[in-house]
Order: structure tokens, then C-alpha cells, then sequence
């Protein structure tokens, strides 16, 4: 069947926020689909909440909500805009779970409008596990045993059924929140009580343990007509009990034979079948035992999911574009094959590489967490790898984690063997570096699969890397041979030059002058059956290139990498619009990334793709191979975060030109002394401060400048290492801490600043071309100076500034702009304390907050940036229409406020006794991802971001109140408040005590430490009820607690633990809480929706006023004088 | 691992790739051809439509899964020579009883490892299937002339008879393994032994016979249906196997065909056949079946097809009534079935036994049986059943097909 005439416009819904588990892969996804039904001629209507994302781009859509996605809020968006149907399958567990809560409403029926890509009643057979295994079992296949349990002592009769181990998981989480291993009573009491809770519908499925098997994936599509093609196998070097989001992957499938691997292809069309999604995709898992080959299935996501977008990036063939296709009616043989143009998708791709998935963690963000791996994901992003055999993809993808040691090495260790057995028993991040020192120190294959049960071909593939390994140590010299031998096996000039005792750059130097380079091959879904006409491209050291030559003007664009805390969508967002610009500007735009979640490794964002790690050796190669061709105009550094600027000094080195300002420009803002001169030169302030690379000299300043100090490693990206110290004895438990993470050294200086306690902070972004500053956005953040400006909420426009230190920020970037010589992007922190205006730093690169600043103001910072950097002026970009006239500084009196929001992910992290980890607010960034909300004044918008990124506040309710001293005076107003709004108020004894005095009665709680030792795991007979307790009794509904200065934090942690546990809105500063208080009525009132485009509309018209009458009143007086600069 | 011999492989174009030597070492000669199959590479060269050619894998890790007694699609391993990227050191699966390299060697098949397989594949692809020579150990220092004139001198493919090659020297039969609803006589070509389940699987009981045999011998053990296997060669070569299927056609015994099987159907109708460029060699191919609109990921292995025309029923040349072509491939539309009209028999250039690949098609087998059946009641009946499909795939799970194929599932 072609496409249906009776849909003519489409409502997407989006993911949501970034968070463990649903990431940007669900923007690739939903990118791809409102592409693909726009190109088709059909309305698409998108609800978002994220600003980060490419897909909430106005031109991805015809009307745009950054909403919070609720039933209620997706309810006004259908009164409004009328959609013929809804597309709820590629916005990952969020979209499915509000298309369910919408279902379930009554809003399908009021509206007549129709699920595409999955019915109703589809999503609930994948989605509900009873339905779901008897659905497995009339199809033939296998499924573990299991129980499903609403209450404790149903899910103890279970366990005595099935034994321990067993698995818990809760039905309806995403990224599999709340499930794992229960190996005692104890375990499973604590996990099925948490689980009743985050499972919407109550339930816990309770299976027979299959730890240990091997996993495996299919990724499958199909069509109205019943076309049903699997689009590709994913094998999971890790066995059951990592959950496939924490695992190394890899693509194809590589241990099955042929008859195994059939008869999963066969049990996956029946379950897509009996499931009934006929309009799209699904991932099913499967576990098999390798012993006798017994298969289970374990899953299906009647979605596209992550390993959605994997296996699109692995096999070329694009799942969510199909799907969309397929949604609207198309049948999988009438949609072309983009890659090969001649061949239609009813195909299943056949790959000649081999592509692996490595996970990366972010477990030194929170040190007090258990990180041990199970079926609950814990990663935050990954890097993908593609080479053309498995050693080659493992190594080139453990490069690409970017992070210390997550290569194999080979330096000498003093860890006997039977430690590393033991260390490599446990799923951890890095436990493939233990398996390679394991056999490394003489463990054999089979030591290694009896303690991990990773397939004893993957354990081969590690011994061959050894070998390799052993072959360079033992050789006289680097010839040719052993060069490609060593190539041929993924091994990096970095770890040939650590194996021979040289420098990286003098490996790179003898590899070069013994012609030994890479050839670039091409991902072709047909393994060159077919010619392909898309350039996507993964280097090799094999013999033929595929790299067509082109006589354009190329611009290299190096993306961001994995995604990790500090550094996620936002800059692939940046990344992707420089490669739109520069491609409509007329460039050849050749984009370098190894993430496979994002839109900039999508084959249709740039004009070729490169799926190559962002180390210099393999960015010089792709540069290599490019600029055999045409001309290279330059690479684009300030755009991918600290990966790609880091890269910056050594390409210059290389003699590759750098794009926008230099990287002699980007030190002179990061290295401290350089910095001071800057601002000495502006007669601009920073706190008082000094460098140190060790602790004496640490103390030393410290002592200088008083205490408290904010540390902070240079070069580093998301607060790393950044903390605040309150004396000496902390600064020296800093040092002990950072011991062996490379991030303080002599070329990388500790910063250590007076501390602005009690400060507001401004975040500005800025495009300055070496003459004119153009403001994209002042940002005011609503937590004071302290809490890393990617974990506090701001709003845009600053909602307590006045105009004068608006003009001053100005003022002061523009400075700032011209001492650096910042040529594209340029993001300052400020802070204001007691009256002055402080530089806090200054980044010559895209902020997290561009994606922000373009949603909120719908000005194209990233896109401008990136021409600017090619030579084009600020002036000639607001001539041509592309910035707006007026520039981020001034927002009209009746323009919309935004407010970005950050999401935590807390709750994802347990201590070793199962605790939650403390959720407190700090200098070093912890949040996954952020959510807008944006509307007509600061409350409607701040209690839309809070709706959106954590369900927002209830509208009555308990409240309970403990806060520091002092805190005291600031909880009086919003404590009040909430009282006459009707919320019952609880506090422990000394917070209730200063309410009273000032009126408000709040009644009175026992503090947790106040619990009698022996009582801490029962109850406090004869006491108050302690107030962690109510928490879990679901007796409180709002917890308000702020940290107590540097100690005493005990009370507090569990205060606050408990509240994340039980899902309860959190407050640890007090300004959220009075941005919270603020905006109760607007929530009471409900939300109403206006999309970006109806704000640019209103911008438009807004902007004509100002014009007209700006021209009237001009004809009046004189124009008014420039500014002139502070200092 | 101590390093292997160093080894060529020659192309008669002279394009020459430089790796190691895998298997047996010495030389062997065929036709270059590649396969992009992920898995089954034991199915993939014990297959004897392979016989001749020197086959590469183009999935770069090959042997992982070693090699066990079930998955064998014959007696022996049929490729000429092998050619394959990172043969695997190690064997692992619970199944295994061998390494490849070990049976390899054993068998005296030569092969060769670490080539840039891609590359070679391009150049198939772009210049089409050609005579080639695997040289390894001492052979592989042979003068690149001498070795180009052995290539170069060596017979092509087009025109090569090589069903005597592969077929069994005497008749066997293999007992229905279902209720028994008639036999079938296979004349082995180059049969799979998935074929033959399959069909064991439907109530045949099964006589294989030599492809050799004659008219009069064939008729003798008086089968309810007739089969013609997959094989290796040129179907304009097979003079005999024609001349027999027309009189198998003429006597209205319902006639089913696979692979070599189509082609010797087209011919035998009166159709010719042709080389492809560089054939179809895989087990992600979709083939649309152009009556119910189906589209099946199917396997397939064929360097030859039939010249019919795509549009509608035509009068068979050769006088058998009217022929449509039934499914295409949907990748270059080539003819991958054909169905005759007016007499009961029909017939794809695909693999519905798969055996490496997709169970897909496994629903032919079904409509054979009922094809087979319903030829007791009327020719008629027979021809109805073939001619409008009615057992379609969505009536039947994969996974039912592949049970009935014989297959541990």
C-alpha cells in the first residue's frame, strides 16, 4: 500500500530530557521521522521537552511545543493543532508511556485521532510482561520461569519457588530502572519494595536467573503487508546480568551458526507478528544458554530503542526513517535504499565489517555508588567503533571513550594473575581491561570465561591482541609489516610508541615514512554488492580506498564523542548546525564522530560521514585522505566540546588549519595568568585566585586568598574535579582524592579561586568576529554561585537583573571577546556578589546552553559561529536575514521567558548497601540532561520546566522542612507561602522552632540520627516518627533539606535519599525553592501551549513595533551614544 | 599461532591479492565469486552448486563456530578454493566438533586469509565473476606470469556441464518423515540435504537418482511429482536434463524446481539463459512474489538466470502453454520463479530449503505438497493450486516452515 491520504498531520511525540537509558538517540530517531514525514507532504506537529535537541528545531517542524510531555499537556496540544494521528514509537519509554496514558484517558476517542507505528493495543502485549511471555510461549519460543508479584508476600512466595538468584523487574520503567539481581531475602526486599513503587502499574516480574547466557538482539521491522526483514544482529559481549545498554556490543552477531541464528530471526517474526506492530520497528532479546543452546527470550520494545539507533549507525539502513515511512502507510519494498539508491529496504543489510559498542560510565561523578553493573543501566552515553574485524573495532572503540586508561595497555603491573581473575569477576566499568591483564599475566581462556562468561571467542580475539601486542615488544624495529599487523589489529601509534618506549609522534613519524596509512571503507548495507552512492566512511588498513575524490571546499567538522555528563546533545546540536550552514554556504562539510546516538552520525547531516575515534591520529588520517582532493579550508574545533578542542594544538602542530579563533586564543582563556592579563587589560575582576600543581602550593593560595575556595582542574569540561573546600584538611582529602586521574598536572594547573558564597550567576553566549559582539543570550541561573551552571536552573531572559548589569555583562564579554580574540563562539560566567560583578571563566567555544539560547530567542548562535569561523561578519549575517536584528542583550518587554531545568540522575546510583547516592548540589556536574519551559512570565515557565523534568509539585500536599543554619532566614517567605496555599508543613525540631517564631506553625518530625542504634532497622517505638520513615510511608509529598556546610551531612543524606527513592520533589537550594513556591498558581491553573513558531511570529511582530517606533522616536532625538566599554 | 605460508590469489584479469595460506596449501583454480552471507559457512560450502568456483566470504570473521556433523549440506565441501579475512583461531559453540581449517585440510580444499576481501568484491562487482587460482606455499612464489597463464588456461564456467560432478553415483531413497502422501523423485544436480528434509518433512518418501538417468528409469519408479535440485554449471550445457523434464512435463507428473532447477524449467519451456554479471550470492535477498505481493527475504546462489519476460502471461516457446514469471528480484529485477499456467509445475531460482538462510520460503514446500495432492483429484485441481497461490506466508510462521524443513528449532 503507498502512503495513506487520510493522514495528513502527524503529532510526534518526543523523549523528553537526557537521561541514563533514553539519550540522544531518541533525537536522531525523532529527527529522522519529522525529516521524513515533512519531505512527505504531511503536518508534523512535535512535543518536546528538551531544547538540547536538533528535532525541536523550528524547521523540523510545522508547529514545535517544548512542552512537558503529559497526557494533559499533550491533550491541550490536540484541541489545539487537531492532528490527524499520533506517532508515539520513536520518542523512546516516554513517548509509549504517554501515548498509554492517553489511551487509557479517553483523549485517542474525544479526539478521534489514531496511534501510528504501534496500536494500543500492541504496546501493551510488548509492554506487559504476563501477556508478553504467554504471547513468546504460543509462538513456540521459550521464556525463563517466572512470577509476577503486587506485594511483598507475593514476591516471596515467588522466590521460594524459583531460588536465589533471581531477577526483579519492574514493569513500565525504561532503561530498566529498578531491576537487578536479588541473591538474598534481604535484596529482594528492598528491590521489589522500590520496584511496586517506580512500576507504574504496581507489578514486579520475578524470573528464573539466566546470568551468565548469551545475549543477543534483533532489530526488526515490518509492514502493513506483513514484509517483516531483520535489519540486524546484536551480540552482546557481556553476558546476561549487564544490562545491553552497560555492555560491550557488537554487529553482527558473531558466535551463532547459521541454523541458531535462524531460528532467533524465526522466533522474532513471530513475536513481531502476535505483537501486531505492523507499521515499524522492534528490538527483541534473547538469551541463550551455552551449554546446550536452550533460547530465551527476555524482551521485545515495540519501539525504536537505542539498539535501534545502533544498529542503524552499524548496518547504514536508517530504522527510524523507515519507520516513519512505514507508519504512513508505505510497504518496506516501496521504499528505496538510500545508500545504494538502485536496491529497495526490503532487505536485510549484510555486513563486512564488524561494529562494537562500548559503554561509557560516569561513576567518578559519584564516588559513594556501587559500581558494580547489573540489569539496571547505568551508563550515560558510548562510543561506537567499526573496523574490519573484531580486534580492530574493540580497540578502536575503547580509544573513543576518551577516557584515561580505557585502552588496553601493557605496562608492567604488580596484580598477579589471581587478582585479576577476581577483579574481572565482576561487572564493572574497565572489566574488559582486567580480562586483557588477566591473560595477559597468564590466565587462560577458560580461567577467564569461568569467572566472566564472556564467549571464549571474544576472550581469543583479546589473546590475539596480546599476542600482537608481544610481537611489537619483541621486534627489532617498526617495519612495514609489523605496522600493518599491528594496524590490522586496532593497535593506536599511542600504544605502539607505550609497547616500544617512543613518543606517539615519533611512532606516527616512522608509520608515515613507511607508507603505512589507512584506507577508508565504506558502510554499504550490502557488503559491495551494490555500489553505494553515500559517503559513509570507517578507516582500515587494507588495500583499496573508497574515498571518492571531490574538488570542493571542504570544511571538517569534529563532533563531541560519547556523550557523557558535561558534555552531551548540546554539542552535537552545535556540530549538526555548522554542518547545515557550511553545506548551504557551499562547503563540502566532512563530519568526525564516534557517537552513534546522535544526528551529526547520521549519513544525511553532513556531506561525509566519518564514524572514526577523535583521537589526533585518526583525525589527522581522515584530514589526510580528505585533502588528497580539493581544498581544505580548515577544521571546525570549538564546536564538539572539549574533545574537539582538545584536539586543536595538535592539528595546528600538524599544520592543519584551525577554523575560528586559534588555539593560541582558546589558551589564552584557560590558561590562568594569560587570563588575568585579560581582564587586568578590561579592568574586569575575577575572585581572588591562584594556580597549583600540587598540594603545597594548593595550600598556599588557599591560605592567601581565605577560605572557602572553589577547585577546578583546567581543561576539563562538567566541573570535573571541581569542588568547594572549606579548610585545609579538606584541600589536602582533595588531592588524596584526584591521586591518579590525570586531571592535575604541570601542564594542566589546579585553579583554586576565592570561593562567592551567596553570589548570582550570569552564563552569556556571544558570537564576536574579531569587530562586532552579538549577544545570543544572558542567562541568569536561579541557584546561587556554587552549583555547577550545567546542574542549576536559569532563565532566559534574566528575570532579577537589572538593565545596567545586563549592559555590564556586555560589556564586560565584549572585552573579553577582543582580548582573547575570539573568532565564532565565546560562553562567560559571571557572578555578582555584593554588588560586583565577577569574571568567573570564560570558554571560546559552544556552551551547553547554545541549543538553549536558539530555542528560547530563535537565534541560530551555532549556525552563525560556524560561518563567522569561514570569514563571513556578524554584519553580513544579520544583513542576510540569518541573525536577527536585534541580539540576544535586549529581549522585549512582552517576549516569552524561558527556563532550562536540569535532570538528575541520582536515582540510578546505589551505594554498595543499596542506598541511593546523596543528590546534593555542587561544582561538579551530575545532571544527564535539561528540559525548557517557556512561557509567558517566570512562574508559568519555571513550573512548566518543573513539570517537565521531574513531574513538578504536587498542588497540596505535606511539606517537609529541615535546612541549615544558614538557610534560616531565606525559608521563612516560601515556608509561609506554602502554608497558605494549604500545604500541612513538617519539620525536624530547630527548623521548626524559627517558623514558630515567625508565625508559622509546622508540626514536628525526629531526626533520623536520633534513631536509637538498635532501632535503625525497625521502629522508633515511643518517638517521633523519624522522618526518613514517613518518607518511605509516603506521609510527605515535598522534601525541602539543604546541606550544612562542609559536615554534619549524615542527617541530611538520608533525608534526602529517601526522597529520591520515593520520587518526591527535592529542593537543596532555596532559591529553586522560591522559583518553585512562585510558580504553585500557575500550575493550579494548568498549561496552555504556544509553539516556537507562534513565538517567532510574535517575535516578528514585536520586532516590527520596536522598529517602527525605534524610527519615530529617532526622527525625534539623536541616536543614543555607543556604549563604551567597562574599562 | 605461527604464521602461515604466504599465498596469492589470481585473478584472470591479473589483478593479484597477496595473504596467507588457510586450509590445504598448494593451488586450486575456479571461478571467483563472492558471497554475503553472515553465517553458515559450513552450509555455504558444502553446498554443491559451489562446485568450480573458489568462493569469498565477504563477512570477514569465518570458522568462529567450527564445524559439527549436522549442518553439512552434503557429503563433502564442494568449493573449489576459499577465501575468507580473519579465519578463526579458536572454535566455540556447543555443537562444534571440528575447526574449519581442520576440514579444510582435511578435504584438500586450498584457500586463502587476509585479503582485503572488500576489494576484491568491488572488483567482481565491477567487472563481473572470472576464472581464478588460489597459490599458496611454494606455488605462491611461482613466477605472477606463470600463474596468470595457469589462470588464463584454466576452463571457464560458461559452457561447463558439472552435474555429473556433484550428483550421486546411485539411486537412493530417503522415507516420507510425515504422513505419506506420495514420492517425489529428485534428480540431483547438486541437492542440499535441506532439500531433501523438506520434503521428506511434506510425506515424500524421496528418491534421489543420478542425474544421469534415464527417461525410462525415472518413469520406472513411477514417482507422484519430480524435483529438480540446485547445482552447479551452465544450464545451457544440460541438453539431457531438459530433454527428460519436457518429458516429465508432457506426462503432466507435477513438477517442482529450485535454483539449476528454474533455469533447466525455463529451458526446458522453451526460454534461454544467461550469465549474470557477477550472480546473486546471499541470504538477504528480497525476492517479491509478484501474485500475492509478498516480499521474501530469501537465499540465494546462482551465476546464471532465466530470460523470460516480466510482464504477464507468455505462450511457453517450447509449447507447454502459458508462463508467467511469478517472482523477481527485487534488487535488479531478475526472473527468481517461474509458474507454468496450463501444466502443474513451477519453480524458483531461490533457496527455500535456505539452509544457509532466511526460512522465508519454506511455504513453497507446502504448496508443492498441495499441488502434489491435489494432482490426484484432477490436473486441473493441480494446476489451481500452483497457479494461484493460496498457501501464503502469512499463513504459516517461519518457524512451522523451518520445523517441517527438518530443522532443530
Amino acid at each position: 500500500m503507498p502512503k495513506r491520504d487520510d493522514i495528513n498531520s502527524v503529532l510526534v511525540i518526543g523523549s523528553g530530557p537526557i537521561v541514563i537509558g533514553q539519550a540522544c538517540e531518541f533525537d536522531y530517531s525523532g529527527t529522522q521521522a519529522c525529516r521524513v514525514l515533512r519531505e512527505e507532504g504531511v503536518r508534523v506537529i512535535l512535543v518536546n521537552s528538551n531544547p538540547a535537541t536538533i528535532m525541536t528545531d523550528p524547521d523540523f517542524a510545522d508547529a514545535t511545543y517544548i512542552e512537558p510531555i503529559t497526557w494533559q499537556v499533550i491533550e491541550t496540544i490536540i484541541a489545539k493543532e487537531k492532528p490527524d494521528a499520533i506517532l508515539p514509537t520513536l520518542g523512546g519509554q516516554t513517548a509509549l508511556n504517554a501515548a498509554i496514558d492517553l489511551h487509557t484517558h479517553g483523549i485517542l476517542e474525544k479526539y478521534d485521532v489514531e496511534l501510528i507505528g504501534a496500536n494500543f493495543e500492541a504496546i501493551n502485549k510488548g509492554e506487559d510482561r504476563q501477556i508478553f511471555k504467554q504471547l513468546v510461549l504460543d509462538a513456540g519460543g521459550d521464556v525463563a520461569r517466572s512470577h509476577i508479584a503486587h506485594t511483598i508476600d507475593e514476591a516471596l512466595a515467588a522466590a521460594d519457588d524459583l531460588g536465589y538468584p533471581l531477577v526483579i523487574r519492574p514493569s513500565f520503567t525504561m532503561g530498566g530502572l529498578g531491576s537487578g539481581f536479588a541473591y538474598t531475602r534481604q535484596d529482594l526486599l528492598r528491590m521489589v519494595g522500590d520496584g511496586l513503587h517506580q512500576s507504574p502499574t504496581s507489578e514486579v516480574l520475578m524470573e528464573e536467573s539466566i546470568i551468565g547466557w548469551k545475549e543477543y538482539e534483533l532489530e526488526l521491522m515490518r509492514d502493513t503487508s506483513d514484509n517483516t526483514v531483520v535489519v540486524c544482529s546484536i551480540e552482546n559481549v557481556d553476558p546476561v546480568g549487564v544490562h545491553t545498554g552497560d555492555s560491550i556490543t557488537v554487529a553482527p552477531a558473531l558466535t551463532l551458526t547459521d541454523r541458531e541464528y535462524q531460528n532467533l530471526r524465526d522466533i522474532g517474526m513471530d513475536i513481531i507478528r502476535a505483537v501486531g506492530v505492523d507499521t515499524g520497528g522492534c528490538n527483541i532479546q534473547f538469551a541463550i544458554d551455552p551449554a546446550t543452546g536452550r533460547v530465551i527470550v527476555i524482551e521485545m520494545n515495540p519501539r525504536v530503542s537505542r539498539s535501534s539507533a545502533l544498529a542503524s549507525k552499524a548496518t547504514g539502513f536508517p530504522i527510524a526513517k523507515i519507520a516513519a515511512k512505514l507508519a504512513i502507510g508505505y510497504r518496506l519494498d516501496e521504499i528505496p535504499n538510500d545508500i545504494t539508491g538502485v536496491t529497495p529496504a526490503s532487505f536485510e543489510p549484510t555486513l563486512d565489517y564488524v561494529v562494537v559498542k562500548v559503554p561509557r560510565f560516569a561513576f567518578e561523578k559519584f564516588p559513594a555508588a556501587d559500581a558494580r553493573l547489573t540489569t539496571t543501566m547505568k551508563s550515560v552515553g558510548e562510543a561506537m567503533a567499526i573496523g574490519r574485524n573484531f580486534s580492530t573495532a574493540l580497540q578502536k572503540a575503547l580509544r573513543s571513550l576518551e577516557k584515561r586508561g580505557s585502552s588496553f595497555s601493557w605496562a608492567p603491573t604488580n596484580a598477579t594473575k589471581e587478582e585479576l581473575l577476581v577483579l574481572a569477576e565482576i561487572p564493572t566499568d574497565g572489566r574488559i581491561g582486567s580480562v586483557q591483564r588477566a591473560l595477559l599475566a597468564g590466565a587462560t581462556v577458560d580461567e577467564l570465561f569461568e569467572v566472566t562468561g564472556i564467549d571464549p571467542w571474544f576472550l581469543d580475539q583479546i589473546v590475539l591482541i596480546n599476542e600482537v601486542a608481544a610481537e611489537i615488544q619483541a621486534a627489532d624495529s617498526l617495519d612495514a609489516d609489523l605496522l600493518r599487523h599491528a594496524k590490522d589489529h586496532g593497535f593506536s601509534d599511542a600504544q605502539l610508541a607505550e609497547l616500544r618506549g617512543l613518543d606517539e609522534h615519533e611512532v606516527r613519524a616512522i608509520r608515515w615514512n613507511a607508507g603505512v596509512r589507512p584506507v577508508f571503507k565504506t558502510v554499504d548495507t550490502c557488503a559491495g554488492e551494490f555500489p553505494a552512492l553515500t559517503p559513509y566512511h570507517y578507516s582500515s588498513y587494507d588495500e583499496e580506498t573508497e574515498v571518492i575524490p571531490s574538488d570542493r571546499r571542504k570544511v571538517v567538522i569534529l563532533g563531541s564523542g560519547p556523550n557523557r555528563i558535561g558534555q552531551g546533545v548540546e554539542f552535537d546540536y552545535s556540530c549538526v548546525h555548522a554542518a547545515f550552514a557550511l553545506s548551504d554556504a557551499g562547503y563540502e562539510t566532512i563530519m568526525i564522530n564516534c557517537n552513534p546516538e546522535t544526528v551529526s552520525t547520521d549519513y544525511d547531516t553532513s556531506d561525509r560521514l566519518y564514524f572514526e575515534p577523535l583521537t589526533l591520529e585518526d583525525v589527522l588520517e581522515v584530514i589526510h585522505a580528505e585533502s588528497a582532493s580539493g581544498e581544505l579550508v580548515g577544521v571546525v574545533v570549538q564546536l564538539g566540546g572539549q574533545t574537539a578542542l582538545g584536539l586543536a594544538k595538535g592539528l595546528e602542530a600538524a599544520g592543519v588549519p584551525i577554523l575560528g579563533t586559534t588555539p593560541a586564543a582558546i589558551d589564552l582563556a584557560e590558561e590562568r595568568g594569560l587570563f588575568s592579563g585579560i581582564l587586568d587589560d578590561a579592568g574586569l575582576v575575577a575572585p581572588k585566585n591562584g594556580t597549583a600543581i600540587e598540594l603545597t602550593g594548593a595550600l598556599d593560595v588557599a591560605t592567601s586568598i581565605g577560605y572557602p575556595v572553589l577547585v577546578r582542574p583546567s581543561y576539563v569540561l562538567g566541573g570535573r574535579g571541581m569542588e568547594i573546600i572549606y579548610d585545609s584538611a579538606s584541600l589536602a582529602d582533595y588531592f588524596d582524592r584526584i591521586e591518579g586521574q590525570g586531571i592535575v598536572g604541570p601542564s594542566h594547573p589546579l585553579l583554586v579561586d576565592r570561593f562567592l558564597d551567596d553570589a548570582i550567576e550570569i552564563d552569556i553566549d556571544a558570537l564576536f568576529d574579531g569587530e562586532r559582539l552579538y549577544v545570543g543570550g544572558v542567562m541568569e541561573h536561579i541557584e546561587e554561585a556554587g552549583v555547577h551552571s550545567g546542574d542549576s536552573s536559569c532563565t532566559l531572559p534574566p528575570v532579577t537583573l537589572g538593565r545596567g548589569q545586563i549592559d555590564a555583562v556586555r560589556d564586560a564579554t565584549l572585552a573579553i571577546a577582543k582580548g582573547i580574540g575570539v573568532r565564532g563562539l565565546l560562553n562567560v560566567q559571571f557572578a555578582i556578589g555584593a554588588g560586583v560583578l565577577y569574571v568567573l571563566e570564560a570558554n571560546p567555544r559552544a556552551s551547553r546552553t547554545v541549543p538553549f539560547v536558539a530555542k528560547a530567542l530563535g537565534i541560530p548562535l551555532a549556525k552563525a559561529a560556524s560561518l563567522i569561523m569561514v570569514g563571513r561578519s556578524i554584519d553580513s549575517l544579520v544583513a542576510d536575514g540569518l541573525l536577527p536584528e536585534q541580539d540576544g542583550s535586549i529581549v522585549p518587554f512582552d517576549s516569552p521567558v524561558a527556563v532550562k531545568e536540569a535532570v538528575l540522575p541520582f536515582k540510578r546510583f546505589r551505594t554498595t548497601e543499596g542506598r541511593v547516592v546523596d543528590s546534593v548540589l555542587g561544582p561538579e556536574m551530575r545532571s544527564t540532561g535539561e528540559v525548557m519551559g517557556i512561557d509567558r512570565d517566570f512562574p508559568r515557565a519555571f513550573a512548566k520546566s518543573q513539570e517537565a523534568a521531574y513531574g513538578g509539585l504536587p498542588p497540596t500536599g505535606t511539606v517537609f522542612v529541615s535546612v541549615a543554619d544558614r538557610d534560616k532566614r531565606a525559608i521563612i517567605l516560601p515556608v509561609l507561602r506554602l502554608q497558605q496555599l494549604g500545604f500541612s508543613l513538617l519539620a525536624t525540631e530547630g527548623t521548626a522552632e524559627v517558623l514558630r517564631r515567625n508565625g508559622i506553625e509546622a508540626g514536628v518530625v525526629g531526626k533520623y540520627s536520633t534513631r536509637g542504634d538498635g532501632l535503625r532497622d525497625g521502629r522508633s517505638d515511643g518517638d517521633l516518627p523519624d522522618i526518613v520513615e514517613l518518607i518511605e510511608q509516603d506521609k510527605v509529598d515535598v522534601v525541602i533539606n539543604t546541606p550544612s556546610g562542609r559536615s554534619a551531612r549524615a542527617d541530611g543524606y538520608e533525608i534526602r535519599a529517601a526522597a529520591v527513592a520515593a520520587d518526591k520533589p527535592l529542593f537543596t537550594t532555596i532559591a529553586q525553592l522560591a522559583a518553585a513556591v512562585a510558580s504553585i498558581e500557575a500550575i493550579q491553573t494548568g498549561f496552555e501551549v504556544t509553539s516556537l513558531q507562534e513565538y517567532a511570529d510574535q517575535r516578528a511582530v514585536s520586532s516590527a513595533r520596536a522598529a517602527a517606533s525605534a524610527a519615530a522616536s529617532a526622527a525625534h532625538s539623536a541616536a543614543r551614544p555607543e556604549r563604551i566599554p567597562a574599562g | 599461532m605461527a604464521p602461515s605460508a604466504p599465498a596469492v590469489f589470481v585473478l584472470e584479469d591479473g589483478r593479484r591479492f597477496r595473504g596467507r595460506a588457510y586450509g590445504a596449501v598448494g593451488r586450486a583454480f575456479g571461478e571467483a565469486v563472492f558471497t554475503t552471507g553472515m553465517t553458515g559457512y559450513q552450509e555455504t560450502i558444502t553446498d554443491p552448486s559451489y562446485a568450480g568456483q573458489i568462493v569469498a566470504q565477504t563477512a570477514p570473521h569465518i570458522g568462529n563456530t567450527g564445524v559439527n556433523d549436522e549442518d553439512p549440506e552434503s557429503a563433502r565441501i564442494w568449493v573449489a578454493g576459499y577465501v575468507v579475512r580473519d579465519p578463526s583461531r579458536v572454535v566455540s559453540n556447543h555443537r562444534a566438533k571440528r575447526s574449519l581449517d581442520d576440514d579444510l585440510t582435511a578435504q584438500g580444499i586450498v584457500g586463502i586469509s587476509g585479503i582485503d576481501t572488500r576489494a576484491l568484491t568491488r572488483h567482481l562487482r565491477d567487472r563481473g565473476a572470472m576464472r581464478s587460482a588460489i597459490f599458496s606455499g611454494p606455488d605462491a612464489d611461482l613466477d605472477p606470469a606463470e600463474q596468470l597463464t595457469l589462470v588464463t588456461s584454466s576452463p571457464e564456467m560458461s559452457g561447463l556441464n558439472l552435474s555429473a560432478e556433484v550428483s550421486t553415483d546411485t539411486a537412493y531413497t530417503v522415507d516420507a518423515t510425515a504422513e505419506r502422501i506420495g514420492s517425489v523423485a529428485i534428480l540431483d544436480l547438486g541437492i542440499k540435504a535441506a532439500t531433501i528434509h523438506a520434503l521428506a518433512a511434506r510425506g515424500f518418501d524421496v528418491h534421489v537418482v543420478p542425474e544421469s538417468i534415464s527417461a525410462d528409469d525415472l518413469f520406472a519408479l513411477d514417482p507422484t511429482a519430480v524435483f529438480y535440485s540446485n547445482g552447479p554449471g551452465d544450464p545451457e550445457a544440460s541438453d539431457h536434463h531438459i530433454a527428460l523434464l519436457q518429458q516429465v512435463l508432457k506426462r503432466g507428473i507435477p513438477f517442482f524446481g529450485i535454483c539449476f532447477g528454474n533455469q533447466l524449467l525455463g529451458r526446458a519451456l522453451g526460454f534461454g539463459t544467461y550469465k549474470l554479471p557477477f550472480g546473486h550470492r546471499g541470504i538477504n535477498q528480497p525476492v517479491l512474489d509478484r501474485r500475492t505481493g509478498r516480499v521474501e527475504i530469501t537465499a540465494h546462489n546462482h551465476g546464471f538466470a532465466v530470460d523470460a519476460p516480466l510482464d504477464g502471461p507468455v505462450e511457453s516457446p517450447a509449447g507447454f502453454g502459458r508462463v508467467e514469471v511469478s517472482h523477481v528480484g527485487l534488487n535488479d529485477q531478475v526472473v527468481e520463479g517461474l509458474a507454468c499456467l496450463d501444466i502443474p509445475a513451477f519453480s524458483v531460482q531461490y533457496h527455500p530449503e535456505a539452509a544457509a538462510g532466511p526460512h522465508d520460503s519454506a511455504y513453497l514446500f507446502d504448496r508443492f505438497r498441495a499441488m502434489v495432492i491435489a494432482s490426484g483429484e484432477s490436473a486441473e485441481a493441480a494446476i489451481e493450486v500452483e497457479s494461484s497461490p493460496d498457501v501464503l506466508p502469512t499463513d504459516r510462521s517461519p518457524r512451522d516452515g523451518a520445523r517441517l524443513a527438518g530443522e532443530d528449532v
